[in-house]
């Protein structure tokens, strides 16, 4: 078992905000000290370029970034070649979706669903526009999971792309990606996956999950933001025409005509988010150094513990009560989300209220919002306790009226 | 920030029992539609012009307490008032919601009850939205009567 004292006092964000009670670590989960440490000892200590200078101090800093990409690697048991550092979760997802533009053609399907989170849907929507390819959507379940039942009765001949979730933002559960993987690549298709919820909380094998494509982001792992990660397979990564042109990322240049070179290289124009990548690293090593069984464990019980006492109280509505990752998505009844939100803030509670970038999950609840409450690796059992008395009180304020 | 400072009996009231809500199918009346994409927030509102003078105003929405009792508040304070008085009560009620002094003489009534808004920002947008979009169709029908 971990020692929540011991862990806390690995956040700095806990001495200046003592009474924070932080359950929002799905939109961005509180920063560690070895990754913020790691950000900061790269601009002190070294602030230069990397893969250019012919000096001591720029190979220094190019082997902590090279260093990285290979902790990152590991860490999701890939080849260093295999990563690209990019902006963001965000950002990987778009630079896949932007390149098949010039493969998709009129016809062509590309499989997603109404569990995604904006970033993994619409590029391939905007792509699906340019290409008239066709956006198609997974049935989910009544509950709202993505199935392998559910994925067969989309998946045809002319399915090109599958882009969905590993697991979702506002419903917590985990999509079947490795039976889904071995469906789509049957039929020759690539799948492109949006790990940026389950990268923080299960061990990730690519060899295993075999998916072509994979994304995450560091600030949702305890790392720096402006920070994230585009995994794709060297073969593909090699073909995939670059987003950006720039420096760094070539191979020849004439005045009519340009090579690239290979990947991760050719993806990465210009200069790198050097200090995310170091703190990035250092924010992987924390979480191996903790281990996800711990973090699961820690986890999971809060969730448990939480979902007890939610139910116990009357008019509340929880969206997802089986989900795997540590995320309930709930309303009370007739308190709009913003006004709980409001009252929760009073008692230093910190949760999410709106749409969670998600729109479509939102319509497939037939709702106009929901709160969500996310747990992490630093949340006590006091949290969850101070968390239900304000939910209580926000009831019990808004009905008075 | 005191929560009772925010969520007044006359905000609450307003939004049990909100004031010239409703959608009217007439040309005659300019129509805004403003939506919160973060929070989901939506809000038409409609407003009716007649020699300068606001006639009729309707509202109608989706949205917290803050953002659908403003609405409502909104189409009471600026009924039957000219062009040229409503975009006035409009500047003092954005000032008002910024916690910045507005001139007492000008925004009157139930609208000053969201001062509180000033100390939790992330509700000014709420506070706001249906007071942006009227004052968008009251734009809206200054420039047509101007080019017209």
């Amino acid at each position: 078992m971990i020692d929540i004292h011991e862990i806390r006092k690995d956040f700095p964000v806990f001495s200046k905000q003592p009474q924070l009670v932080y359950l929002d670590s799905a939109a961005s989960a509180l920063k560690v000290r070895r990754a913020i440490e790691g950000v900061d000892s790269y601009y002190t200590s070294l602030g230069v370029n990397v893969h250019r200078g012919a000096y001591s101090l720029a190979y220094e800093a190019t082997k902590l970034f090279e260093d990285a990409r290979q902790t990152v690697a590991d860490f999701i048991h890939a080849k260093a070649e295999e990563i690209v550092f990019t902006r963001g979760a965000t950002s990987a997802l778009n630079m896949v979706a932007h390149a098949y533009r010039d493969i998709l053609k009129p016809g062509d399907e590309i499989i997603t669903s109404e569990l995604e989170h904006h970033s993994s849907f619409l590029p391939w929507m905007m792509i699906a526009k340019k290409t008239q390819a066709k956006l198609i959507y997974i049935p989910l379940t009544k509950e709202g999971r993505i199935t392998v039942e559910g994925f067969k009765k989309v998946l045809s001949d002319k399915t090109k792309v599958v882009a969905i979730n590993h697991a979702s933002n506002v419903m917590g559960f985990v999509s079947p990606v490795e039976e889904i993987t071995k469906l789509a690549h049957e039929k020759n298709a690539i799948v492109v996956l949006d790990a940026a919820q389950s990268a923080p909380h299960m061990s990730i094998d690519v060899q295993k999950l075999d998916v072509d494509y994979l994304a995450f982001s560091g600030h949702k792992m305890f790392g720096p933001s402006g920070v994230g990660v585009l995994y794709g397979k060297k073969h593909l990564l090699d073909q995939l025409e670059p987003f950006e042109y720039g420096g760094e990322m070539v191979d020849e240049v004439e005045m009519q005509d340009a090579t690239w070179k290979e990947a991760p290289l050719r993806l990465e124009a210009g200069t790198p988010v050097i200090g995310g990548a170091i703190g990035l690293a250092q924010a992987v090593h924390y979480i191996q150094s903790i281990g996800f069984d711990q973090i699961h464990e820690h986890t999971h019980k809060l969730h448990a513990y939480t979902l007890n006492k939610l139910k116990q109280i009357e008019g509340i509505t929880i969206y997802n009560e089986t989900a795997e990752n540590p995320v309930i998505a709930f309303n009370i009844e007739d308190i709009h989300p913003h006004d709980v939100a409001t009252m929760l803030d009073q008692y230093h509670v910190s949760v999410r209220a709106g749409h969670h970038c998600a729109q479509l999950v939102s319509r497939f609840l037939g709702v106009v919002s929901t709160l969500r409450a996310s747990f992490h690796i630093y949340n006590t059992q006091e949290d969850c306790d101070t968390f239900i008395k304000a939910v209580q009180a926000a009831k019990d304020f808004f009905t008075s009226f | 920030m005191n929560i009772e400072q925010l969520y007044r009996q006359v905000i609450m009231d307003h939004y049990k029992y909100p004031k010239n809500k409703g959608f009217v199918a007439d040309n005659s009346y300019m129509t805004v539609h403003l939506n919160n994409p973060s929070c989901g927030d939506e809000m038409t509102v409609q407003l009716k012009i007649v020699d300068g003078i606001i006639k009729d105003i309707k509202q109608q929405g989706t949205g917290c307490s803050i953002c659908c009792s403003s609405a409502s508040v909104m189409t009471v304070t600026l009924m039957n008032k000219s062009i040229a008085e409503a975009l006035q009560i409009l500047h003092e009620f954005y000032e008002l919601i910024k916690g910045y002094p507005y001139d007492k003489e000008i925004l009157v009534g139930d609208a000053v009850v969201y001062q509180g808004v000033s100390q939790f920002p992330a509700r000014v947008k709420c506070a706001t939205l249906a007071w942006k979009a009227a004052e968008q169709a009251i734009l809206k029908i200054k420039e047509d009567t101007s080019n017209g």
